[in-house]
């Protein structure tokens, strides 16, 4: 029996569900409280929350775009819309702080909000408010400002409220998903099942996080037969440090991975609150930003700076591939068929310096112009020892400019090394005119990002 | 207490955070039975279309209909002024043109069929922009003039000129609701269409000339809107004809919901402008002479195209007198989408246009911009280059030293100069602009409105009005007039969603009209029937009916609150004695006219007035800013309610950033709007959130001849954000030095680095020069 908890009633979902977006299956349900904006996880109008354990192990309430999320992964999963937010007719506090402080006026974005929010006021050791967590929603209307202000407002739940005491009793259990139809839908537990199925279903169409696999089914209509996810599977899922290495599961969120590399990796930290939002990052995986090889992705860039490499697997082999070796051209990469992302493994010591920046014309929540990732290892005597110069948006794959990194290697990095640097990095792509950018911006930027790399860091290396 | 004037939540504001507030979108899945639509659109700028092949879509599993031209049982036309806007063409006019429709069981069905309707054109030549549609005269208005004075001779006296071209951007409305419609055969056999519309009278007539019956068979209905913004003024029409007509044609509830793509491929934008000028000014900046001429992309067809580039002209001044002006407007046709109204209505892309010049004459005199924005401002007893009387020209002034002060903007100056001092690559910059904008519509006859009061035998009112719900709080603040003029509790007062059949021939809700139009029709209704009541109260309580308050739920002598009667008791005591409990209201605005021979009259009723301080710092490295700080001081007369109004000179403030700094919209070469969902369009998040946002309104600000002296508000504060694109000139003008700051429109990051490296470039230049 497939099934899950909606609102604390139990809702089945049978084979002709699987492929719907939770949104789509909500709305034909008549649950019309949660929002279409965009079916493309920008606008956050949405917004449902699921109970999910985070990185330590602590149940909380999680905030995810139902437009990008499968019924068939909800299964087993306890999941709250905006409907279910009110205790009896009595607003939840969230709910009341919104109406008094004048946080909707068309109210076509506040059922999202209002789940955001509602997810950020039962926050495990929350202190007052991460803006991160409305940044995945957008508003018309306010100019956020009276939405910005509730947030700042929220109390703290008392042990008494039932949402709070939930928090506190066991996660829900996912088992394994298999749901045969005109349209599949598989979730396994195991690597086992996966290739079982891999071997069933060659074509089979691969998703973790969906938050780009969704898109083009809800954008470009694409259809497949079966889809098959790796979001629950044991063996790519977990962090660890361990003497030589950081391993990153490829099915874990970017949720997770960020009180890992927190205070550790300062690439990482710095990339991961520009990429997507709250929202995305909540169900978004390294393994679809790698896997699905956009040249604009902006995991490579970071994750090239620091030399990772990952760890692919098949029923027959498990091997280890350099990151800077997986992208062969335009989204395409070196798994070979039946192969999967396991892991990604980050080589220690790291660099010494590390950078990530990204242009893009929103601050929160825009898909990258162009992206840097930059690191420097330094000798005893201050000369660079080896440099990493790696973007994306310039090119059809994410790429490092070799030739400015060898010129960096053996002296020291100053005002000689950056004017040196330059004219090497000037023409050292061919990025395309589009949408987000001219070439030439983009160009320029290949360049301006190098000095500006350059700058910031000037104080920590003198 | 009255409840009048008070800062009151939204009246739906409770239905919002629990998801229970209804949308026309939201009716479908509630409707049995009801079929879907979905587009059959042609990837081709322009092209006559030579066959179109529906037998794969109607075979295809749950298709029910492809509709086409034929299936219009009236006029194949939705022009609300001209005729030219056929819902099915037979020449595509703009690229992903709607040619016909697939009504199926489910949205799925009908959307995978769609792509199964096979259309052949033969392609023909389009025009993609402004300039090529001036070289090949490709116009969708004659030439529009105003004229003032001897702009020739005092452009050739004047002992300074600066000459220039500006090219303003147009914007996508992005209402978070997308358009729909729902039509469905009522029960006494006649259309009753739901639709997310701006305008339902508008709607009502073009459902009705569609399907060839006369208007009292359609009714049509506006819930609430997820926004709208102009966006659904006459462009919500189309989806409720495409409803209409499938759901006559198979007798069974037909909806159509755009989803995020197609209303952005499919409906228009804000124009974008071409501006060329050349004004004449003397060497403390004042304005001698000026001549513009502003160019409008109108796309394919005339909407409301006219009107707009008239508001252009009219904004043209803002708030500065120039004595002398010839002013031409004209718009262009080209083959984009249609391009509509947009808060503002063409009065912001006319009032940048004024502001860039400002800011032109002080950096070629080296003077503070804000200086020279002083010494033109108009002053009591001015009249505009249309030849009205600016009154209260003396509140520019005073919003203007007042927010000086409030911002401390002398001391940041100060501070900032500082900043930019030791701060290489990162600098700041500040900037104040005023705002005067006219308030009513600039097609006279739209000044009117209507409105129906019921009070029932139990105490309790239903106001109806011809004005439309899209989360400005008119609702909010009808009901407020509305209890307070009956002298009742809010509680007591319901809105009633807007229906053509309570009433009707009613204007669109725009132009900011929409309170002050409404609100004083609502108001004389309640009178009629707070009179009516008087008389009954008089009566019951022995004294004259002049001396009756109405006040609270509670009715009373004047000098003896004691002796109150209840509200419901009085409903129901002049029920029994056969007093009508209802009234119709009616109102025009008065005195407004305009001549379009001579380019002169008093087309609008009032002005409203406002100014903001931005403050900004920009990265040389890569063009991007952010807003550190924003002061703002408007004017809404006497607040009708101060959180609906706070409300809107925030959002629109924001609205009017997105639209001058990231919001770019991008026609491919093949004249494609590459920028056609949120992913690649991007409006302000909670990030272009300027950190510190201050907000008053004026104080002191009664208006009167307007209900309750209050002021219309939802387009005005939209163009305080002018301030934020001089702001960003002005951090781009301490990179290098002096000269002209040439700054594109929306002033994206590239944008703003390409400025940026031009002026360093040419100080670079310079520099070698003396060198
Ligand atoms: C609103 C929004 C904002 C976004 N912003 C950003 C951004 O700022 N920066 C950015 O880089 N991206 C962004 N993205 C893109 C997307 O979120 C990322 O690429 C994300 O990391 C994809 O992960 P996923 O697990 O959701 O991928 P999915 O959609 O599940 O999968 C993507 C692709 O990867 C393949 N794949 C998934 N897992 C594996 C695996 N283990 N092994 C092999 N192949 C696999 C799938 O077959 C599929 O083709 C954004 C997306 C959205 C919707
Ligand atoms: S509908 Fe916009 S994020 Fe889901
Ligand atoms: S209130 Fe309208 S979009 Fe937020």
């Amino acid at each position: 029996m497939t099934s899950f908890l909606l609102n604390g009633q139990r809702v089945q979902v049978g084979a002709q569900d699987a492929h719907l977006s939770l949104l789509q299956f909500l709305r034909e349900r008549g649950l019309t409280g949660t929002k279409e904006g965009c079916a493309e996880g920008e606008c956050g109008a949405c917004a449902v929350v699921l109970l999910r354990r985070d990185a330590r192990g602590l149940l909380r309430y999680e905030p995810v775009n139902s437009c990008l999320l499968l019924t068939g992964s909800v299964v087993d999963h306890e999941v709250l819309t905006v409907e279910g937010v009110a205790d009896a007719g009595r607003l939840h506090p969230v709910q009341s702080a919104m109406v008094e402080l004048g946080g909707s006026q068309c109210g076509y974005c506040t059922p999202g909000f209002v789940m955001s929010l509602f997810a950020e006021y039962y926050r495990p050791d929350r202190v007052g408010y991460d803006p991160e967590a409305i940044s995945g929603n957008l508003c018309r209307c306010t100019g956020y400002r009276p939405i910005r202000a509730v947030a700042e407002a929220l109390g703290t739940p008392d042990g008494a409220d039932p949402r709070q005491r939930r928090l506190q009793l066991a996660p829900p259990a996912l088992g394994s998903v298999s749901l045969e139809g005109a349209r599949s839908f598989h979730r396994p537990c195991s690597l086992d099942e996966v290739f079982a199925m891999l071997e069933r279903r060659p074509d089979i169409a691969i998703t973790s996080g969906g938050s780009d696999l969704v898109v083009e089914m809800n954008q470009r209509h694409r259809r497949f037969d079966a889809v098959l996810s790796l979001e629950n599977v044991t063996e790519l899922r977990g962090m660890a440090w361990t003497a030589d290495s950081l391993r990153i599961g490829a099915s874990n969120t970017l949720t997770e991975l960020e009180p890992v590399i927190a205070g550790k990796v300062p690439i990482l930290e710095q990339m991961l609150p520009l990429f997507s939002s709250r929202l995305v990052r909540n169900r978004a995986t390294l393994g679809g930003n790698l896997g699905t090889a956009s040249p604009i992705g902006d995991s490579p860039p970071a994750l090239l700076a620091l030399d990772a490499s990952l760890e692919l697997v098949s029923a027959a082999a498990t091997r280890r591939v350099p990151l800077a070796d997986f992208f062969l051209g335009y989204r395409k990469t070196a798994l070979a068929p039946g192969e999967l992302i396991a892991a990604v493994l980050i080589p220690l010591p790291l660099p010494e310096v590390q950078r990530f920046y990204k242009v893009s014309k929103r601050v929160l929540d825009d898909i990258s112009t162009v992206a840097a990732g930059f690191s420097l290892r330094r000798g005893t005597d201050g000369r660079v020892e080896s440099a990493r110069l790696a973007y994306g948006g310039v090119a059809a794959t994410p790429v490092r400019a070799h030739a400015a990194e060898d010129a960096l290697v053996g002296r020291p990095f100053d005002d000689e090394a950056e004017a040196r640097v330059r004219p090497l990095l000037e023409g050292a792509f061919a990025p395309l005119d589009d949408h987000r950018g001219s070439a030439d911006y983009r160009r320029a930027m290949v360049v301006e990002l190098f000095s500006k790399f350059r700058f910031d860091t000037s104080a920590q290396l003198t | 207490m009255t409840v009048l004037g008070k800062a009151i939540a939204h009246e739906s504001a409770r239905g919002h955070v629990t998801g229970s507030a209804l949308y026309t979108n939201d009716l479908l899945p509630r409707r049995g039975g009801a079929a879907y639509a979905w587009p059959v659109t042609v990837p081709h700028a322009r092209a006559r279309i030579t066959a179109v092949d529906t037998a794969a879509a109607l075979a295809a599993p749950g298709v029910l209909l492809v509709l086409g031209a034929g299936d219009v049982p009236g006029e194949n036309e939705l022009g609300p002024s001209r005729r030219d806007e056929p819902l099915f063409p037979s020449e595509v006019q703009f690229f992903g043109q709607a040619v016909a429709w697939v009504i199926a069981e489910t949205e799925e069905a009908a959307k995978l069929a769609a792509g199964r309707v096979v259309v052949d054109v033969e392609p023909l030549p389009a025009v993609l922009s402004i300039e090529q549609g001036i070289a090949e005269e490709s116009y969708l208005t004659e030439p529009l003039f105003m004229r003032r004075g001897d702009a020739e001779a005092a452009l050739a006296a004047a002992p300074r000129r600066v000459s220039g071209e500006l090219f303003v951007g147009g914007q996508e409305h992005v209402y978070l609701e997308t358009n729909a419609a729902l039509a469905e055969i009522d029960d006494s056999g006649h259309m009753l269409v739901h639709s997310s519309t701006q305008h339902p009278s508008e709607t009502q007539e073009i459902v009705a000339r569609v399907l060839g019956v006369s208007r009292n068979r359609v009714v049509v209905q506006a819930l609430r809107m997820g926004g709208a913004f102009g966006g659904k003024e006459v462009q919500a029409n189309a989806w409720a004809a495409v409803a209409a007509i499938a759901a006559l044609k198979l007798g069974r509830p037909v909806g159509v919901r755009l989803d995020r793509h197609h209303d952005m491929t499919l409906t228009g934008k804000r124009h974008p402008f071409l501006a060329r000028f050349e004004v004449g000014f003397d060497d403390d900046g004042r304005i001698l002479g000026a001549k513009v001429e502003l160019f409008a992309d109108g796309g394919w067809c005339l909407d409301l195209t006219e009107p707009i580039v008239y508001r252009a002209m009219f904004h043209i001044d803002n708030c500065y007198r120039i004595p002398a002006i010839t002013v031409m407007g004209r718009g262009v046709r080209t083959n984009k989408t249609s391009q509509t109204a947009f808060r503002g209505f063409g009065g912001p892309q006319g009032m940048v246009v004024i502001e860039d010049i400002l800011d032109r004459i002080a950096r070629t005199l080296e003077l503070p911009p804000r200086l020279v924005r002083e010494r033109n401002f108009y002053r009591e007893g001015d009249e505009t280059h249309y030849g009205q009387p600016v009154r209260d020209a003396a509140r520019i002034e005073r919003i203007w030293s007042a927010l000086l002060r409030s911002s401390s903007y002398d001391t940041r100056r100060a501070e900032i100069e500082r900043f930019n001092a030791t701060s290489p690559h990162a600098k700041r910059g500040i900037a104040i602009t005023p705002v005067k904008f006219g308030i009513s519509f600039t097609a006279t006859f739209y000044n009117q409105a209507g409105a129906l009061v019921i009070v029932y035998a139990d105490g309790s009112v239903q106001v109806n009005h011809g004005g439309t719900e899209m989360g400005q709080g008119l609702h909010t603040k009808m009901m407020q007039v509305a209890a307070h003029t009956l002298g009742v509790r809010l509680d007591q007062v319901r809105a009633m969603p807007t229906r053509t059949d309570k009433v009707p021939n009613t204007s669109a809700t725009a132009a900011s009209s929409g309170s002050d139009l409404n609100g004083a029709a609502v108001k004389r209704a309640c009178e009629s029937i707070r009179s009516n009541l008087a008389e009954v109260a008089a009566a019951e309580l022995a004294v004259p009916a002049c001396t009756v308050v109405f006040e609270d739920g509670q009715v009373f002598p004047r000098d003896e609150p004691s002796r109150a009667l209840d509200f419901s008791a009085l409903a129901r005591k002049a029920y029994l004695a056969r007093v009508p409990l209802f009234s119709s209201g009616y109102y025009r605005t008065p005195e407004i006219h305009f001549d379009k021979a001579t380019g002169t009259g008093k087309p609008f009723h009032y002005f409203a007035y406002g100014a903001a301080v931005t403050e900004v710092e920009v990265d040389r490295f890569t063009g991007a800013y952010s807003f550190r700080r924003v002061d703002i001081l408007h004017d809404v007369g006497d607040s009708l309610s101060p959180l609906v109004d706070l409300g809107q000179v925030e959002g629109g403030f924001i609205q009017g950033l997105g639209w001058l700094t990231l919001e770019e919209c991008v026609w491919d070469a093949r004249g494609r709007f590459a920028t056609s969902g949120l992913s690649t369009y991007k409006l302000p998040g909670l990030g272009e959130c300027p950190l510190e946002l201050n907000v008053a309104l004026l104080e002191k600000a009664t208006e009167p001849g307007v209900v309750y002296g209050s002021k219309a508000v939802g387009e005005p504060p939209l163009m305080l954000a002018i301030s934020a694109r001089e702001a960003l000139r002005d951090a781009v003008a301490q990179f290098g030095s002096g000269g002209i700051i040439e700054l594109g429109c929306p002033s994206t990051p590239e944008t703003v680095y390409f400025a940026i490296r031009e002026r360093t470039e040419a100080a670079g230049g310079a520099r070698r020069a003396a060198e």
